[in-house]
């Protein structure tokens, strides 16, 4: 056993703990989980088995095994954030959705003669 | 009279404009009296809302500023709900010709075209931009020409008039960055007909464009990725 070895055993394993324990709070959202527990599950079976980490990286051509760890952190990495841009852009147009259904239906109450209070305004700051 | 029978609605998207907006909507109520108005404010901070509405128009606020495209969009919404037949689009920074909005829904009804766009440059009107804008401008213009098999002259112009088909495609789609020039793509991929005409634009009355000439060259380019990007779009 190598240092490097126990300490990404028990980094993929807190990371595998953290994520349980944030879905058990309500803080994550299992969709938005299952990157993170599939990128602490990879690491942790690289890390076990130093012969399935050796192997891959022979195959392809990465003189030292371990720095295929970063490579795999990296790239699980990497389709994280690229997820959440998706996320994002997804949350961006139905939030202007929403947006525009509240000054239209502001608009039609107003013409019910229904005034909704509040300042046209500025409401909200950037 | 032929285009007493269409419903019409002038979009004005404003941005901080208390100060023209005013003047724009009066001058639209002079030239076009047979149309409804919808003043689209896009979280101002100034007396933008208060203004328009007295002037006599419809306004519907955002709540917080969301851009152009999302202004003009919710324009298009309330006039494919509320079944206009023609909409057609002023800036609200009293640059656009108000005389000149019967011209376009009169070519857009008379050529049953889907969009009618009003250009500086087609006429002979006295529009000067900078060097930069007018060398960018240009490019554009070559540019959605060739992909869109239509000569636009003046593709970032604001002031065009969209007839009912338009109204409902834009009300569920409208592009969020740079609407004038990539709403033109949209259309054509839709295979919607787009006619341009010329009209005399003044000077902006009041504030300042959305475009500086200093970034114009970054503007220039990242407009021409979205043309590109647009194409590769579904409809």
């Amino acid at each position: 056993m190598y240092y490097l070895q126990i300490f990404s055993i028990i980094g993929s394993l807190a990371l595998f703990a953290i994520v349980i324990d944030f879905i058990r709070r309500g803080l994550l959202k299992e969709k938005y989980s299952v990157l993170w527990l599939a990128s602490a599950v990879v690491i942790m079976a690289l890390s076990v088995k130093k012969e399935l980490l050796d192997s891959i990286a022979g195959w392809l051509g990465i003189a030292y095994p371990p720095s295929l760890l970063f490579l795999v952190a990296f790239i699980f990495v990497l389709l994280i954030t690229l997820h959440f841009s998706v996320v994002i852009s997804l949350l961006h147009e139905k939030n202007k959705a929403i947006a525009q259904e509240l000054a239209l239906m502001k608009n039609a109450l107003k013409e019910a003669g229904i005034d909704v209070p509040g300042k046209a305004r500025g409401e909200v700051k950037k | 009279m032929k285009e007493l029978k269409v419903r019409l609605l002038v979009i004005i998207p404003a941005f901080n404009e208390e100060a023209a907006i005013g003047g724009v909507v009066a001058s639209v109520r002079r030239h076009a009296p047979e149309a409804d108005i919808v003043v689209v404010n896009d979280g101002s901070a100034d007396a933008t809302a208060d203004v328009a509405g007295r002037a006599g128009a419809t306004v519907l606020n955002h709540l917080y500023n969301m851009g152009i495209g999302a202004t003009m969009q919710t324009g298009y919404k309330y006039a494919s709900r509320a079944g206009y037949d023609v909409a057609v689009q002023v800036d609200g920074d009293g640059q656009h010709p108000a005389e000149s909005i019967r011209f376009l829904v009169g070519t857009l009804m008379k050529n049953r075209a889907d969009l009618v766009v009003g250009s500086r440059f087609l006429g002979e009107g006295d529009y000067k931009p900078s060097l930069a804008r007018s060398t960018g401008m240009a490019i554009f213009s070559k540019v959605v020409s060739a992909v869109i098999k239509v000569k636009v002259t003046d593709t970032t112009s604001g002031f065009r008039a969209a007839g009912k088909r338009c109204i409902d495609f834009f009300s569920s789609r409208y592009p969020d960055d740079y609407p004038e020039v990539e709403s033109l793509v949209l259309l054509h991929k839709k295979g919607f007909s787009i006619i341009e005409v010329p009209v005399t634009m003044s000077e902006r009355a009041s504030g300042r464009s959305s475009i500086t000439p200093v970034k114009s060259v970054y503007y220039m380019v990242k407009v021409l990725l979205a043309i590109f990007v647009d194409l590769l779009k579904r409809v």
